[in-house]
């Protein structure tokens, strides 16, 4: 009997670890071989067949295409320089410089991937609309409400996610060196 | 009850091969990935563009909407595919996909260094089939090998800025993804 309610026991709480574990690292979206710099973080081996299981996981159950690692790189943040998340109820500014690469977008996310609903369909800048001050630096108010300059609106929802995108670049593609070019610092201004 | 730590242990161990291979299972069990996102929009070997993602309505999560995009949903069980794109004025690329999402090849425009991106997928043993001569005469034709007899060549153009959406879907337009029947 006691045989039996051991054996009971074991698998029940087997079958919960199992289960629990993979959950969560799914929903995280945990992946080996990620490439950090500031606030953002990258996984260029997602986009070859070097990909690892939890990022294959991933995609399959997102149903996501992640980016060739012949056509780009996808940075992710998902909260600021200083670690706090991304509040769409607070003003966030994107300001600074980027890696070489031909084009890069940015655009504006919720948690689950999908694009923001707002009253000027701007979801994003490209590397060729974007304004910029002398010497090529520039910045962006990513906010609920409306700002002069390059402003990126978030809704004011509560989790957003923002993805740096830079095509036809060297980084990723030849090394996995964290060395490389400055990512734009991501900082928080206020919240209302 | 000197056992227990010994059930948890072996519950421990046992969560462990649960999780893992729950984790491997995952893309053959998925019925929300991208392929099959996409069987239901798309006819097969053929390009068909895909609608521009709002807050309303995405084909899939974490599209870039500074791209158009055109999808040509591959099966290779009856030939091999002869994809020519022509190039946008902006940046275009070209990314093969298996079946279960994994971008095995990716060109972009200037890596192609023609006015279009021109080149034949097959399987290994289609490649294998290839009279050699015609490899050599063909030199430059880029031939890519698919490691799954269906999966997804996914064309993006860029429109730099949003007045551009629509050169870039024309540029997409003109895209063929044909099938070559195997010579017998």
């Amino acid at each position: 009997m006691r045989l039996f309610l051991g054996s009971c026991f074991t698998l029940i709480l087997a079958a919960a670890i199992g289960l629990g574990a993979t959950w969560v690292t799914l929903t995280r979206g945990v992946a080996f071989g990620a490439m950090t710099i500031g606030a953002w973080t990258a996984w260029p081996k997602s986009g070859s067949v070097d990909i690892d299981p939890y990022a294959r996981a991933t995609i399959a159950r997102t149903g996501e295409l992640p980016i060739g690692t012949g056509d780009g790189v996808a940075f992710y943040a998902r909260t600021d320089d200083a670690g706090n998340a991304l509040d769409g109820r607070c003003t966030f500014v994107v300001s600074g410089m980027t890696p070489a690469a031909r084009y890069w977008t940015l655009t504006l996310y919720d948690a689950q991937g999908r694009l923001v609903a707002n009253t000027t369909d701007r979801h994003g800048f490209t590397s060729a609309e974007i304004l910029r001050e002398a010497g090529g630096r520039f910045a962006i108010s990513v906010g609920p409400r409306a700002r002069p300059g390059n402003w990126l609106p978030s809704g004011g929802i509560e989790q957003f996610v923002l993805v740096w995108r830079l095509y036809d670049t060297p980084i990723g593609v030849a090394s996995l060196t964290t060395k490389e070019g400055p990512m734009p610092a991501v900082s928080r201004k206020s919240c209302s | 009850m000197i056992r227990l730590p010994l059930w948890i242990l072996g519950a421990l161990l046992l969560g462990g091969i649960v999780h893992l291979s729950t984790v491997l299972a995952m893309p053959q069990a998925a019925t929300q990935d991208a392929y099959s996102r996409l069987a239901k929009l798309t006819p097969v070997n053929a390009v068909v563009p895909l609608t521009a993602p709002s807050a309303q309505d995405t084909t899939m999560p974490f599209m870039d909407p500074a791209f158009a995009v055109a999808v040509c949903r591959y099966d290779l069980s009856s030939g091999a595919i002869k994809l020519s794109a022509p190039l946008s004025q902006a940046y275009t690329s070209v990314t093969f996909y298996t079946r279960k999402s994994v971008a095995y090849y990716a060109i972009n425009d200037r890596a192609a260094g023609r006015r279009a991106i021109e080149l034949d997928l097959m399987t290994p043993e289609q490649h294998t089939q290839v009279p050699e001569e015609e490899d050599v005469t063909a030199a430059d034709r880029l031939i890519i090998e698919s490691p799954t007899t269906t999966g997804l060549i996914v064309l993006r153009a860029l429109a730099p800025e949003p007045s551009l959406m629509a050169m870039a879907r024309r540029a997409l337009a003109g895209t063929q993804c044909r099938i070559e029947p195997v010579p017998q």
